[in-house]
């Protein structure tokens, strides 16, 4: 086990070296002069070199690279061009925030998913697993941006049963910040009103996110449950006369839950990525729309850094992933090793 | 002593032949058994002709600007109404419907081939090529898709073609992990010793005996994948990282449509049905390929 984990750590690290030369290329790959958009279009041409020497941008490729690379290495991302501070600052601000949304997302996913994915393997073809096929297939099959655009034309503007896109009703102070998450900061200062308004605020966006994880999660504990419902272990529960339910939690479960993880912590990767769409949508003041507007102007040094982050935390949940699987199926191992 | 072939040529191209018709028999047997595999190809169906006879379909032209008729509701004369600069938005995703096509089946077409041409090099030619093809997969496969196109749309500009480019980037390492793990399968197999003992050149080999083992569970992946690289495509429209105004891309009309979601639901609403519904029949249809495409099933 632990050299299994030594291996996944070592390849890890190889990750990241790649995942820095990609985001360097990316970078570079820009037709557009980063620094006109800097000095702005009427700037004159001394100012845009004086400019372009200040950012090293008159360096030859290796020498940025190696720049680029030593910076990374002191936790150095560079200043944002637009927000004009550091972007490791811009991204811890923002990052809790996408955390919150995802991860309350993974909950209501989690909540339904699982739930849906047992019923409809326990009652196969019936109304149930019908009507959770055609939930999922309509979870991986709507553009975010869509069902949330239509989620609050529905639930804000015409019916007003949820409050405007954000995070918080601006006349409500945020508590002090310790996490970021407001959801827990409001529960550690004891300000119930805000987590109240925080909790309605997330509901939708959480919604249109836990939708598409829904489906994946739904459909494997679906097929692995199916699996496990037909193996000699359970005939052999069901006759000794185990009560049903039993044989359904304490045998059946249990093991058919072991290839969900797997999809779980995709989901929670995918929700990452899902949260640029849908952050920007709902005026979520998080990593996502960080980076759409990042990208939208080309701010350099954010796409760089929180592109980096993102792939960082895709792999990161990767691997423990990986892990968990292995802990709750030593066979992995075996067979890696 | 002498060779005598167990059957002659005619009857081995007889039986050849025989044997295709009866795989696609077969095929068809089960594609009409799943029903919703039907209903997924006639959606695509649906969408190639609304494609190709886009110009008979339209009522109106799809880049016109008729100010006075902006912001009308949906009605016998503009079936899904006009937009906020007068546009017909039934033509607009009519002629949206072409774009949505060309994205989808050039991303198809740059990174199934170069996934297929790197993953089957690698497996077969294994060692250190192999293993740096694969660590450059791995850190391909490290960006959540969505955010590596994105970052790669942002940077080569937006537009139409930097996002099939974009997409096409982001895809093309699951294909080539995939024609890798085919080509490991198949690569000492007794019939490619039998080939190369036959002085068959590695090329050849790869090319003319490698390959086509790869080419079905690649085609199962890409249908698969269809519906992803549509949304994805359109949630690059929407951010305004793909497809430029005036284009009539289904995501870029749903962005449009946003300042006036209020009062003209139908501007933002109208083309994400159209987004959902050609997404759910690729979806449709790749989950019937898989099951037409495996073996286990065709026993049965």
């Amino acid at each position: 086990m632990l050299q299994y984990i030594l291996r996944r750590l070592f390849t890890l690290i190889i990750t990241l070296v790649g995942i820095m030369v990609v985001t360097f290329f990316i970078s570079l790959v820009v037709p557009l002069d980063p620094l006109a958009s800097i000095a702005g279009p009427q700037a004159p041409q001394e100012t845009v070199e004086r400019l372009r020497t200040l950012y090293g941008f008159d360096q030859p490729i290796y020498v940025q690279f190696g720049r680029y690379m030593q910076r990374l290495l002191h936790a150095d991302l560079g200043t944002s061009f637009q927000t004009g501070r550091p972007v490791l600052d811009d991204i811890i601000q923002y990052f809790p925030a996408t955390i919150e949304l995802a991860t309350m997302a993974l909950i209501v996913s989690i909540i339904i998913g699982i739930p849906l994915g047992i019923l409809s393997a326990v009652y196969r073809n019936s109304a149930v697993d019908h009507f959770s096929r055609v939930l999922s297939l309509i979870g991986v099959s709507m553009p975010v941006f869509w069902l949330g655009l239509v989620l609050l034309l529905i639930f804000y503007f015409k019916l007003g049963w949820f409050p405007e896109p954000g995070r918080l009703d601006i006349m409500l102070i945020e508590p002090e910040r310790i996490t970021g998450m407001l959801l827990v900061d409001s529960v550690i200062a004891l300000d119930f009103e805000v987590f109240w308004d925080a909790l309605k605020h997330i509901v939708l966006p959480a919604a249109v996110l836990g939708l598409y994880g829904l489906a994946g999660i739904a459909r494997i504990v679906r097929s692995s449950m199916l699996d496990v419902l037909s193996q000699e272990y359970i005939k052999t529960a069901r006759i000794k006369g185990l009560n049903e339910f039993l044989v359904l939690t304490r045998h059946a479960l249990r093991n058919a839950l072991v290839p969900a993880v797997t999809v779980i912590g995709l989901t929670y990767g995918g929700l990452l990525e899902g949260s640029v769409l849908t952050e920007t949508i709902f005026s979520w003041p998080g990593l996502g729309r960080y980076l759409a507007t990042a990208f939208l102007t080309l701010d350099l040094n954010a796409v760089v850094g929180g592109t980096m982050l993102v792939a960082l935390m895709f792999s990161l949940v990767n691997l423990v992933v990986d892990l968990i699987y292995a802990f709750l199926n030593p066979q992995i191992t075996l067979t890696a090793s | 002593m002498n060779v005598t072939h167990a059957i002659d040529k005619n009857e081995a191209r007889r039986r050849r032949w025989e044997a295709r018709r009866r795989y696609l028999k077969d095929s068809y047997i089960l594609w009409r058994r799943n029903r919703l595999m039907v209903v997924g190809t006639c959606i695509i169906v649906f969408l190639l002709l609304v494609a190709a006879f886009a110009p008979l379909l339209a009522t109106h032209d799809s880049y016109e600007q008729i100010l006075p008729d902006r912001l009308l509701a949906p009605s016998t004369k503009h079936y899904f109404g006009t937009d906020g600069l007068g546009r017909d938005i039934y033509s607009r995703v009519v002629y949206g419907s072409r774009v949505t096509l060309t994205i989808a089946c050039l991303v198809a077409a740059i990174s199934t081939p170069l996934g297929l041409v790197i993953g089957v090099f690698a497996g077969y030619v294994g060692g250190a090529i192999d293993e740096i093809l694969m660590r450059l997969s791995d850190v391909f496969l490290a960006f959540p898709k969505l955010i590596l196109a994105i970052a790669f749309a942002a940077a080569l500009g937006p537009g139409v073609e930097n996002a099939i480019v974009a997409i096409s980037v982001a895809n093309w390492p699951s294909y080539a992990r995939l024609a890798r793990a085919e080509t490991l399968g198949v690569r000492n197999n007794d019939y490619i010793q039998v080939i190369r003992s036959m002085g068959a050149s590695n090329l050849r080999i790869m090319v003319g005996h490698i390959t086509p083992m790869c080419l079905s569970s690649i085609i199962v992946r890409l249908s698969l994948d269809m519906g992803t690289i549509i949304l994805t495509a359109a949630g690059l429209g929407f951010l305004g990282l793909g497809a430029q105004p005036p284009t009539p891309e289904w995501g870029l009309m749903v962005s449009d449509g946003r300042q006036f979601l209020v009062d003209q639901w139908w501007v933002s609403t109208l083309p994400g049905i159209a987004i959902l519904i050609v997404v759910m029949g690729f979806n449709l249809m790749g989950d019937g390929i898989r099951d037409i495409l495996d073996p286990h099933q065709r026993q049965s």
